[in-house]
C-alpha cells in the first residue's frame, strides 16, 4: 500500500490513501478526542470532540471524517479547537447524572477520559437533571438512556457490523431517544443480545449486569461451535468474570456472539462434578480417585478388544482426543471409538 | 465427511472463513448459519451488503433468507432433486466451466449423461421450488463467480447425506468453483473441536490425519511409533455401538465429554442400550442425562482449565489455554484417560503436558507436521502444514484434488427421499436443529442463568395453516410423538415453519426431541436422519 507523509502537531506522520486524519492519528499514536469514531464503523461526525484546525482548511473539520491527505499540516491543540471541544464536552455533562462512582462504566468511560482531557472542572451550564430511563429486560446488560450522549455507536455497530438493526433513533433534537421498533422491551426485539452495543458504548448507557471487573485476561477460544472464535476470558480469583473478542483472531476479527460473550457461567457452577463418583446400590456414593480408577482398570481390563467401545468428545482439546484413541487402539485393543461427528 | 472425501479426496472446508466476504455468490444450504455458526453468518451477511449474490435453499424461513437475492424453499430431504435440477440448467445454458472439468476432474461424461435424465419440471414438483426460481439460481451460482457454497447438517444428517454432500461437490466442480479464493464448498461443522478430534482419529476406520487403519504400513508406523499393537479391523460408529451395546455384543464403555441419550436418536433406545453394559464409565463436568446411567462417574475439567489445541471448522489449529486452576476435585480429560491407561498397560503414557502430547501428535499426523506450540503463539495454522516452514494451507485443491490422480470425481446422485415420510397417522415432517441461545444437549448453556432466561423452554414451530388445521394457538401446550417416542411442549405458531413440517431443537431435557428422531442412517457416513421424521402433533 502507497504511503504519504502529513503533520500532525508538528510530527510527520505517515498516512496510508484512504485513511481519516483520525486513523492516520491513531496509527501515529496521536490522540484525538473522539466519542462516535470506531475503527470497524464508518465515519459518522456526530459527537464533534475530533476537530482539529488544518492549514488552509475553512472552519475546524472533524478528524473522523477528514481525509487525511500528503502534506497536510493539522494542528489537534489550539485556542479555537480546545475552546469548541469544551464546550461540547459542558454540553454533554449538563444532563449527565453524576453518579460517576457508582457507575458501572466508572473507569472505563469515554466521557469522563474526554472531561478529564479537555480539562472541565466547572459547569458553565445550569444542569439538567434527567431521571433514569432503563430497560432492565435483558438478562446480560441494561440500558439506562439518561447516560446516553447519542453518539450512534450502538445503532451503527448493530447495524453495520452485525446487520441485525434492532435498534435506532427515534424523535428529533433534544426529545431524540435510542429505542427499538415499537419502543418495546430489548428482550423482545430481534436483538441478539450479542453485547457489541456494549462493547462499543462509550459511557454507562449500556453496562453489563455483572459487576465483577476483571483482574487479569487470558486469550484461547470459545468452546461452542466450530467458529472457534478467539476470546479473552476475564479472570478474577478462580472466577471468570468476563468474556471479550479478541481483535487479534484471524477467526471472528473480535466479533462474538450471545454464548461467546455470556455464556461462560456454565464453569463456575456449583452443580460441577467435583469428585470421583461410584454407583453403589442404585445410588452414587463419592470416591477417591484411586478408588475410581482401580475400579475402572479392573473392569476395563475384563472386557479388552471388540467388547469395549469408547466414545470420545469433540469438547475436548486435540490432545485429548488423540490420547483416547491411542488408549482405544493401543490398550484396549479396538477400533471401536468414535464422538459425536454425525450428530 | 465421506461425501467430500470421495469427491476430492478430503472432507473438510476448502476456504478460509474470511473468504466469504471474497465470494461473488454465496450459496448457503442446510445451514441456519445465523443461529448455529453466529460469527459465519456475520460475513455472510457482510458480503451480501458489500454486494455478493445470496441464495438460500432451506424449509424454514432462517434469518438469512432476509438478506437473500433467492429464496429457495425445498422441502425437507428434497435437496438432491434441486442441486440435479440446478446442474441440469447449467448443462442444457451451456454454463459449466469446460476448461476446469477438461483438466482438473474426471468421471463427467458418464455424470453428465446421468443428469440429462433430469426433468427440472418434475423437480420443481418434489422439491416445492417453482422452476423459474431453479434456472435463477443455477444462472446465478454458475456466472456470478466465484461463487461459494456453505452447509451444515442440513444436508449431512439424512439417509441420503453423502449423496447430498457429493451433489453439491459436483456443482462446484462443473462451474470451476473449486481451489479460488472466494470459491469452494464449506460444510460448517458443529462441535468447537470436531474437526480436531475426526483429525486425530477419534473414529473407528482411521488412524490421525485420516490415514486408515485397514492399512498395514499406516498401522506398522503407528505400533513402531507408539510401541502398542493397533488392530486391524475397522470399528463401529456411535450409533452402531448404541446398537452392539443393546445386543450384548460391547460389554464396556468409556463415554468421555459426550451425552448420547439426549443428542444421539431415538433415546430411549440408547438408554436401554447403556443399561444392558456390564459397565459404564462416564467422564464429564456435569452429572449429565448419560453419567446417570453410569457405574463410575469421573469429574473432568472444562476448557477454561486446560491447555491444549482445538481446531475449527476451517482446519485452524488454534491454542486453548488454561485461565483457572482446575476446580478443586476434578482433572483435565488428558490426565484422567493417561491414568487409566498406565493402570492397564503399565508403560506409556507419561506426558508431561499437553505440549509434550502435541508433539508426539506432530510426529505422526502429516498434516500437523510443522506445527508447534511456538508457533501457536503468534496466532492459527490452517492444515495442511508439513514442515516448520510452511505457513499453513488456507484453501485446498488449488492445484490438486487430495485424491490418487490428483483430479476431482463426479459421481452421479439419484434423488431418493427420506427414509420416513408422513403418513395418515404421522401428518407432518419433523425437523430438529439448534437455536441461537442454546448449545447441543443444554448441559453447558441451561446452566447459565441469563441465556436460560433468553430462552427457558422448547418451542415447536409450527406453521399458521397446520395449526389451524389441527386447533392449535400460539402458546399451546402440545403433544409430539412419532412411531418412537412422545414428548409435550409448548407450540409457536409461526410463518418460519414450511406447512407441513414442524422444528424443535434438541436443547432440553425436559422434551428431548430426539426421542422422536428416527436412527436411519446414511449407509457410507453413518450419520442418522435427524432432519426428517414423521410426527403427529395434537394439542392437549
Amino acid at each position: 500500500m502507497e504511503t504519504f507523509s502529513l503533520t500532525i502537531d508538528g510530527i510527520p506522520v505517515a498516512a496510508q490513501h484512504g485513511q481519516t486524519i483520525l486513523e492516520a492519528a491513531r496509527t501515529a499514536g496521536i490522540y484525538i478526542p473522539n466519542l462516535c469514531a470506531d475503527p470497524d464503523l464508518a465515519p459518522y461526525g456526530a459527537c464533534r470532540l475530533c476537530v482539529v484546525e488544518v492549514d488552509g482548511a475553512r472552519g475546524l473539520p472533524t478528524a473522523c471524517s477528514t481525509p487525511a491527505t500528503p502534506g497536510m499540516v493539522v494542528r489537534t491543540d489550539t485556542p479555537n479547537v480546545n475552546m469548541v471541544r469544551r464546550g461540547v464536552v459542558e454540553l454533554l455533562i449538563s444532563d449527565h447524572p453524576e453518579d460517576c462512582l457508582t457507575c458501572p462504566r466508572n473507569q472505563h468511560c469515554e466521557l469522563q477520559k474526554i472531561a478529564a482531557y479537555v480539562g472541565v472542572r466547572e459547569q458553565r451550564f445550569r444542569k439538567l437533571h434527567r431521571p433514569p430511563i432503563v430497560d432492565d429486560s435483558n438478562p446480560f446488560f441494561r440500558r439506562d438512556l439518561s447516560k446516553c450522549i447519542l453518539c450512534g455507536k450502538c445503532v451503527r455497530a448493530c447495524a453495520e457490523i452485525l446487520n441485525v438493526g434492532a435498534v435506532n433513533f427515534i424523535n428529533r433534537g433534544y426529545r431524540t431517544y435510542i429505542g427499538t421498533l415499537g419502543e418495546r422491551p430489548l428482550v423482545e426485539s430481534n436483538c441478539e443480545s450479542c453485547g457489541l452495543c456494549v462493547e462499543v458504548c462509550p459511557t454507562g448507557a449500556l453496562a453489563s449486569k455483572n459487576g465483577k471487573a476483571p483482574s487479569r485476561e487470558v486469550n484461547t477460544i470459545c468452546g461452542y461451535c466450530a467458529v472457534g472464535c478467539g476470546i479473552k476470558l476475564g479472570v478474577r480469583g478462580q472466577e471468570l468474570v468476563g468474556s471479550t473478542g479478541d481483535p487479534e483472531n484471524e477467526v471472528n476479527h473480535g466479533n462474538l456472539c450471545v454464548k461467546g460473550r455470556y455464556g461462560y457461567g456454565f464453569v463456575n457452577h456449583a452443580d460441577r462434578l467435583t469428585s470421583p463418583l461410584i454407583k453403589k446400590d442404585g445410588d452414587f456414593v463419592k470416591a477417591s480417585w484411586d478408588e475410581a480408577l482401580d475400579l475402572i482398570a479392573e473392569n476395563f481390563g475384563k472386557h479388552r478388544g471388540d467388547a469395549f467401545g469408547v466414545l470420545s468428545s469433540a469438547r475436548c482439546t486435540n490432545e485429548e482426543n488423540y490420547l483416547i484413541q491411542k488408549f482405544a487402539r493401543g490398550v484396549m485393543g479396538t477400533n471401536n471409538v468414535d464422538h459425536c461427528a454425525r450428530l | 465427511m465421506a461425501g467430500l472425501a470421495t469427491s476430492f479426496g478430503s472432507g473438510a472446508m476448502t476456504n478460509p472463513i474470511d473468504d466469504f466476504l471474497k465470494a461473488s455468490t454465496l450459496f448457503v444450504i442446510g445451514s441456519n448459519t445465523t443461529e448455529e455458526h453466529p460469527i459465519i453468518a456475520l460475513r455472510i451477511k457482510q458480503a451480501a451488503q458489500k454486494g455478493a449474490k445470496l441464495i438460500v435453499a432451506d424449509p424454514r424461513e432462517i434469518n438469512l433468507c432476509r438478506f437473500a437475492n433467492i429464496w429457495l424453499r425445498q422441502r425437507p430431504g428434497t435437496d438432491i432433486a434441486l442441486i440435479n435440477a440446478m446442474m441440469k440448467v447449467i448443462l442444457d445454458e451451456r454454463l459449466e466451466d469446460g476448461e476446469f472439468i477438461q483438466e482438473r476432474t474426471e468421471g463427467f461424461d458418464e455424470f453428465a449423461r446421468a443428469l440429462r435424465q433430469v426433468n427440472v419440471p418434475e423437480a420443481s414438483q418434489i422439491t416445492g421450488v417453482p422452476v423459474e426460481d431453479i434456472v435463477e439460481a443455477a444462472r446465478m451460482y454458475a456466472t456470478s463467480k466465484p461463487a461459494s457454497i456453505a452447509y451444515s447438517m442440513g444436508i449431512t444428517q439424512h439417509t441420503h447425506g453423502t449423496g447430498n454432500v457429493m451433489s453439491l461437490a459436483n456443482l462446484a466442480m462443473m462451474t470451476g468453483n473449486i481451489g479460488k479464493p472466494g470459491a469452494g464448498i464449506n460444510p460448517l461443522r458443529g462441535q468447537n473441536n470436531v474437526q480436531g478430534a475426526c483429525d486425530m482419529g477419534a473414529l473407528p476406520a482411521t488412524l490421525p490425519a485420516y490415514q486408515q487403519v485397514a492399512d498395514e504400513q499406516v498401522r506398522r508406523r503407528f505400533e513402531a511409533a507408539w510401541g502398542m499393537p493397533v488392530p486391524a479391523e475397522k470399528g463401529l460408529t456411535v450409533s452402531e455401538m448404541t446398537a452392539a451395546a443393546g445386543a450384548g455384543k460391547i460389554r464396556a464403555m468409556y463415554v468421555v465429554g459426550e451425552n448420547p441419550v439426549l443428542s444421539d436418536p431415538d433415546s430411549t433406545h440408547v438408554r436401554h442400550a447403556l443399561d444392558n453394559l456390564a459397565f459404564l464409565v462416564v467422564q464429564d463436568i456435569f452429572l449429565t442425562e448419560t453419567a446417570q446411567l453410569a457405574d463410575v462417574v469421573l469429574p473432568a475439567s472444562s476448557f477454561a482449565e486446560k491447555d491444549g489445541t482445538f481446531t475449527n471448522t476451517e482446519r485452524r489449529v488454534q491454542r486453548v489455554r488454561k485461565a483457572i486452576e482446575p476446580l478443586a476435585g476434578t482433572r483435565p480429560d488428558w490426565r484422567i484417560t493417561c491414568a487409566i491407561a498406565q493402570r492397564l498397560s503399565g508403560h506409556g503414557f507419561d506426558y508431561e503436558g499437553p505440549e509434550d502430547i502435541f508433539a508426539e501428535i506432530a510426529a505422526v499426523t502429516p498434516s500437523y507436521h510443522g506445527i508447534t506450540y511456538e508457533r501457536l503463539e503468534k496466532g492459527g495454522i490452517q492444515w495442511p502444514c508439513p514442515d516448520q516452514s510452511h505457513p499453513g494451507t488456507p484453501i485446498l485443491h488449488v492445484d490438486g484434488f487430495a485424491r490418487p490422480s490428483k483430479k476431482g470425481k463426479f459421481v452421479p446422485v439419484d434423488y431418493s427421499g427420506p427414509a420416513e415420510t408422513p403418513d395418515e397417522e404421522f401428518p407432518l415432517m419433523l425437523i430438529t436443529g439448534r437455536r441461537l441461545t442454546h448449545y447441543h444437549t443444554g448441559v453447558q448453556t441451561r446452566r447459565v442463568k441469563g441465556l436460560q432466561e433468553l430462552a427457558p423452554e422448547e418451542l415447536v414451530e409450527i406453521s399458521p395453516v397446520d395449526a389451524e388445521t389441527m386447533g392449535i394457538e400460539d402458546g399451546d401446550m402440545v403433544r409430539v410423538s412419532s412411531r418412537r417416542g412422545r414428548l409435550e411442549a409448548k407450540s409457536r405458531v409461526t410463518e418460519r415453519s414450511l406447512p407441513g413440517s414442524v422444528f424443535m431443537s434438541f436443547h432440553y431435557h425436559e422434551s428431548p426431541a430426539n426421542v422422536l428422531t428416527n436412527p436411519a442412517l446414511d449407509p457410507v457416513a453413518k450419520i442418522p436422519e435427524f432432519k426428517t421424521c414423521a410426527v403427529r402433533v395434537e394439542r392437549i
